[in-house]
């Protein structure tokens, strides 16, 4: 069940796997100087713990919801997962060993997730997993990636208020993530007022506290509204209207899922152009590829802030989001967790390679440190915390459903899961 | 929290906020209708409701694309042309599966709950493989999404109003069909006396078959009509399922009176707490209210007078 | 055959108990691994649902849709205490307010809400984790009985409470945790529920448990009140007539089915380790009806199998084909409902028992065997 999904419509002269090798050399260059080579490292040497490790191949897992609800969100992580790993196969490997994944559907259901998760560690042994995308599907999984030593690359960026040892968090935690966007809009935009908005629960919740605690306590600003929506509301009349009453310089929106499309698509019926940026729409849960369910037309003019867009002008991002383009079709979009779940097989194979073994614990000894000198996103290093540095960067929406990066944080934002003087 | 405004501010923010009460109104009443009819002539509840609206949505979605690409000169008022499609298709399939499933069981009302929910499954399947899992966007035309400014203050979103015009217009189309047309004489007579009904020569089955038809259809036009303020994706159906079986259940299964009733009054609670309490404290306090009123009188607001 | 119906269970009957006995506490745990026996657990627990639904809507015709309101309170009772017992002042050193559950600290709580206090004691927990459920159905069975509604109009008002209680859940998360639900739980009573020899008695806890539930529903058919159960769904009113109070029978079976599921619910979290609102929903509620219906709605012994069975061909469909399982299930409603309307346990009944009977009588030589009129196979003859 590994290629099935590759489109092999691609009618070029060049087969597709001859241009995914070409893009893989490149990636390659990037990201690898040197070859290794299986034999250089026995089996029984490398692979001390039963892991699912062979002289030719070692076997990994993807963790997803390919149905149900949050099927929408989870498609890009796997489509960027896979891609790694034909990537990272394409040029040898890790430890000179072919990556072989074993796929598991979450189906947007939390026990389905644990006992996948468990399947995943106790059955097929496989090496790593990358997976999980609501912060529901990875409490649930957490504590049997505890208890039987797995090691999960979570792509989402996320609340925050965790820093678990079988766990590295390849997207942003919440301060990483809010901080500099508010910092942003209060400097350049003079922005003096905030209502807080988001869907109920976890996340939005966690953020807008540190939101509203760096508003009023480092910004000096003021908070004119905080409100929640249920996962899933459709109906946003009444806190548009709200809005309009509060008069706020800046709509702080988390709103999350098909709630999102209706909270757009209403705010620009009632008449609030968001291109004239009063209010202005800071948001950090709209990337790319929700804008496609949005309609680009119904948010542009508004701002979102995290650590990637597609539309990053670099070598690295270009090769990267061609080769999306040819394994999943021109059409794609991808957004800022597609690009942190790409990361994970990346990040598991320089650790396994600077730990000289697949051993979980010696993986996750080595994984501090570890650095990617040229990640699409730029340069990301993991921290002690197993959360990775990484800049942080402000978008513009367009009518096109990409984003113009108008703004980055001169340099790498530390993660701090537990943030003091934000709890 | 109204210190600081001007009293025209504040009598613009309650128009205003009435107007919200209202299209949150309409959007329950276009959801709900067509379950209410098949359940008022049928006693059956289609579970797969949700499906037939994200059908209508599709089908919204795709004639955006044909107009763009071929008739970019009409794309204005592809709308209209859209939603007739999605009554079409989703009133085809509503009769397919009438003929196919439904019919045979009748006898088995509760039977057709589970029927109709594997169905939902299929369908929500069949929409992930054809259209992907991801959401799809449909393009609106311009003129929908804009508003109407009234005074400085006042603004009407337009496809609020194209909303509740349509709400209303297939709430009088149904009570002319129910009530003045051949065919609802038909209707009321079967639920009246089915085997007498049948002994006059009315024909039963067909009858049956076009009532789910037209319930399907009309969930296919609401369906449509929400790619304007919602979601369109495999699974956005579960998005709306709720409260639409809460406005059926709250009015009373089985009358369109009390659907209206219901959604009216569910549509105006929750409204104005919305406005005085967070969202979603005021979703909850709605819900336990329904529940309350449910428990002391669990027949719903208008319950038909039926003998069990 | 009428000589034995005064007895709890017929020899048929008692066979197929100790078929399921031998299945569940000899075959499974010798065949299968720590993990898929882990997973048999979990399927377990929704047999007890099933059991609750072949009582009030096999026997009492009463259509619940929405037993994961009791599958869930059941469970999140449960949960509550070991969630407590998982938050010592120790454990949640971390914290801003230790020693209160870890989501409650996210939603700035400061201390435990008032109706949490006693689920740190586990014989208070245990009564909860029945008496809530069951004092629930109560409340809902009186209002809805006593004003004679049923049918598919009770169907889709209990469908409604279960996506209430879930947005309730949800919505109220410094007292719930939310969407998440109750996760990481550790201990019961300094007990590891996580270690592979916990799951494995939690298993046969389960199982254990399991049989008492099918005692207690059988007890509950086979008496007299069973039987008005059954006169009632197929003719309330000439029940009602002869004086019998329809609304009280229909209560007691509806709080009897509601009491299985919770004790399933209770067994659920213990085995898998948490509690969450994707449990209480419409969806979960649907699939356990639908594992009754596969099973056989009027039957004990199908309602298990069909719990089983569905599960395991969710948990291997889904493994193998991730993208179309849905499609399955769909059918499989659909089928069931269509073709088989008595499930598997109306196919055994129909197709395998009167030839396993067929072939008893010839074996034991004696009797006739019903339906003589079907040829045996001719290497099956015994000789006289």
């Amino acid at each position: 069940m590994s290629d099935s999904k590759i489109p092999t419509s691609l009618s070029s002269g060049v087969s597709r796997r001859a241009m995914l090798a070409g893009s893989a050399a490149l990636t390659a260059a990037l990201f690898a100087p040197k070859m290794l080579l299986a034999k250089d490292y026995p089996t029984a040497a490398v692979n001390t713990t039963g892991l699912a490790v062979t002289d030719d191949t070692v076997t990994v897992g993807i963790l997803h919801s390919v149905t149900g609800t949050m099927a929408i969100s989870e498609t890009g992580s796997v489509q960027a997962e896979k891609l790694a790993i034909e990537q990272i196969n394409a040029m040898g490997g890790v430890l000179g060993r072919k990556i072989e994944f074993i796929q598991e559907d979450g189906a947007s259901d939390w026990p389905t997730f644990a006992e996948k998760a468990k399947k995943l560690l106790v059955n097929d042994k496989v090496a790593s997993v990358m997976g999980c995308w609501t912060s529901a599907s990875r409490k649930a999984v957490l504590p049997v990636f505890e208890q039987y030593n797995g090691f999960l690359y979570y792509p989402t960026f996320y609340e925050g208020l965790e820093q678990s040892p079988n766990v590295i968090y390849t997207g942003q935690e919440a301060t990483q993530q809010i901080i500099a966007g508010l910092d942003w809009v209060a400097e350049t935009k003079g922005a003096e007022t905030f209502f807080l908005l988001g869907s109920d629960y976890i996340w939005p919740r966690t953020s807008n506290k540190i939101a509203r605690k760096h508003i009023e306590n480092f910004l000096g600003k003021k908070v004119v509204g905080e409100e929640y929506y249920p996962l899933g509301h459709t109906q946003f009349n009444s806190v548009i209207n709200k809005i309009r009453l509060r008069k706020p310089d800046v709509i702080y929106a988390i709103v999350v899922g098909g709630s999102n499309v209706a909270f757009y698509k209403q705010l620009k019926a009632a008449g609030i152009d968001m291109t004239k940026e009063k209010p202005l729409l800071l948001t950090i849960s709209v990337t790319e590829d929700e804008i496609r369910g949005i309609g680009g037309e119904n948010i542009e003019g508004a701002y979102a802030c995290m650590k990637y867009f597609q539309s990053l002008d670099n070598e690295n991002n270009l090769a990267f989001v061609k080769a999306f383009k040819e394994m999943w079709g021109s059409d794609i979009v991808i957004g800022d967790v597609t690009q942190a779940a790409y990361l994970g097989p990346w990040l598991w194979k320089a650790a396994v390679e600077k730990a000289g073994s697949f051993d979980v614990d010696k993986v996750r000894a080595a994984s501090p440190g570890i650095e990617l000198t040229s990640a699409p996103e730029g340069y990301v290093k993991v921290h002690e915390n197993h959360h990775l540095w990484s800049k942080t960067r402000v978008g513009l929406a367009k009518a096109d459903g990409q984003y113009e990066v108008v703004f980055e944080t001169p340099d790498l934002v530390e993660p701090d899961p537990f943030p003091k003087g934000y709890q | 929290m109204f210190d600081g405004y001007s009293s025209s501010e504040l009598v613009a923010i309650f128009a205003m906020q009435g107007f919200a009460g209202l299209i949150l109104f309409s959007v329950f009443v276009l959801m709900a209708l067509g379950l209410a009819i098949i359940f008022g002539q049928m006693g059956v509840i289609n579970m797969a409701h949700g499906e037939f609206m994200i059908l209508g949505a599709y089908v919204t979605y795709l004639t955006s694309i044909v107009f763009a690409d071929y008739a970019p000169a009409f794309f204005e008022i592809y709308f209209f042309i859209a939603m007739a499609l999605a009554f079409v298709v989703s009133g085809a399939l509503g009769l397919l599966v009438e003929w196919a499933m439904i019919r045979h069981l009748y006898r088995r009302p509760l039977d057709t709950l589970l029927a109709t929910w594997g169905l939902s499954l299929i369908l929500q399947q069949i929409f992930r493989s054809v259209f992907g899992a991801r959401e799809v966007g449909v393009t609106i035309p311009d003129w929908i999404m804009g508003s109407l400014p009234l005074t400085d203050f006042i603004e009407v979103p337009i496809n609020g109003v194209f909303v509740m015009v349509l709400a209303i217009s297939i709430s009088l189309a149904v009570y002319f069909m129910m009530f003045r047309s051949a065919w609802g004489m038909q209707v009321r007579a079967i639920n009246q006396n089915r085997v007498m009904a049948g002994a006059t020569g009315i024909n039963t089955e067909w009858t049956d078959r076009l009532t789910f038809g037209i319930g399907c259809g009309v969930a296919g036009v609401a369906g449509s009509a929400f790619t304007m303020i919602g979601s369109t994706g495999p699974t956005a159906g579960q998005l709306y399922i709720v409260d639409t079986f809460l406005v059926v259940v709250f009015g009373g299964a089985g009358s369109l009176v009390g659907t209206i009733a219901s959604a009216l009054s569910i549509s105006q609670a929750q409204s104005v707490l919305e406005f005085f309490l967070s969202g979603s404290m005021a979703k909850v306090l709605t819900l336990l209210t329904v529940v309350g009123i449910l428990m002391v009188r669990p027949q719903g607001l208008f319950a038909l007078k039926l003998r069990k | 055959m009428n000589a034995t119906s005064n007895r709890l269970f017929s020899p048929a009957e008692f066979v197929g108990l100790a078929v399921l006995a031998v299945i569940i506490f000899l075959i499974l745990p010798t065949a299968l691994d720590n993990f898929r026996l882990n997973l048999f657990g979990k399927y377990l627990t929704y047999a007890f649902v099933a059991i609750g639904l072949v009582l009030c809507w096999g026997a009492g015709g009463i259509l619940s849709l929405g037993q994961g309101v009791f599958f869930g309170l059941g469970g999140y009772c449960m949960a509550m205490f070991l969630k407590l017992e998982a938050s010592s002042p120790e454990n949640t050193a971390i914290q801003s307010t230790p020693g209160i559950p870890d989501f409650m600290d996210w939603n700035q709580l400061t201390e435990l809400p008032w109706w949490w206090e006693p689920f740190h004691s586990l014989t208070f927990t245990l009564i909860a984790v029945v008496a809530v459920p069951v004092a629930f159905a109560f409340v809902i069975g009186y209002a809805m009985f006593t004003r004679r509604v049923g049918g598919v109009y009770f169907a889709i008002i209990t469908q409604s409470l279960a996506a209430i209680l879930t947005i309730l859940i949800i919505g109220q998360q410094g007292y719930t945790g939310g969407v998440n639900g109750i996760t990481d739980l550790r201990t019961l009573n300094g007990w590891d529920i996580r270690t592979d020899s916990a799951k494995d008695t939690l298993y046969f806890v389960n199982g254990g448990l399991l049989f008492v539930c099918i005692l207690l529903a059988q007890l509950i058919r086979k008496s007299k009140l069973g039987r008005i159960l059954i006169a009632m769904r197929d003719q309330e009113n000439r029940v009602r007539f002869s004086g019998y109070d329809v609304a009280r029978f229909k209560m007691f079976v509806f709080c009897a089915g509601a009491g299985f599921a919770a004790v399933g619910g209770a067994m659920f979290t213990l085995q898998v380790g948490f509690m969450s609102p994707t449990l209480v929903g419409i969806v979960p509620s649907i699939e356990m009806v639908i594992f009754c219906a596969v099973g056989g709605r009027l039957s004990i012994m199908g309602a298990v199998y069909g719990a089983l069975l569905v599960n395991l061909a969710k948990t291997t469909l889904s493994e193998s084909f991730p993208e179309l399982w849905l499609l399955g299930l769909g059918a499989l409603f659909i089928g069931v409902v269509m073709a088989f309307p008595n499930g598997l346990a109306g196919l055994y009944a129909e197709q395998v028992q009167p030839r396993l009977a067929s072939l008893w009588f010839r074996m034991r030589g004696t009797g006739k065997p019903e339906d003589a009129g079907r040829p045996a196979a001719p290497d099956l003859e015994v000789a006289e």
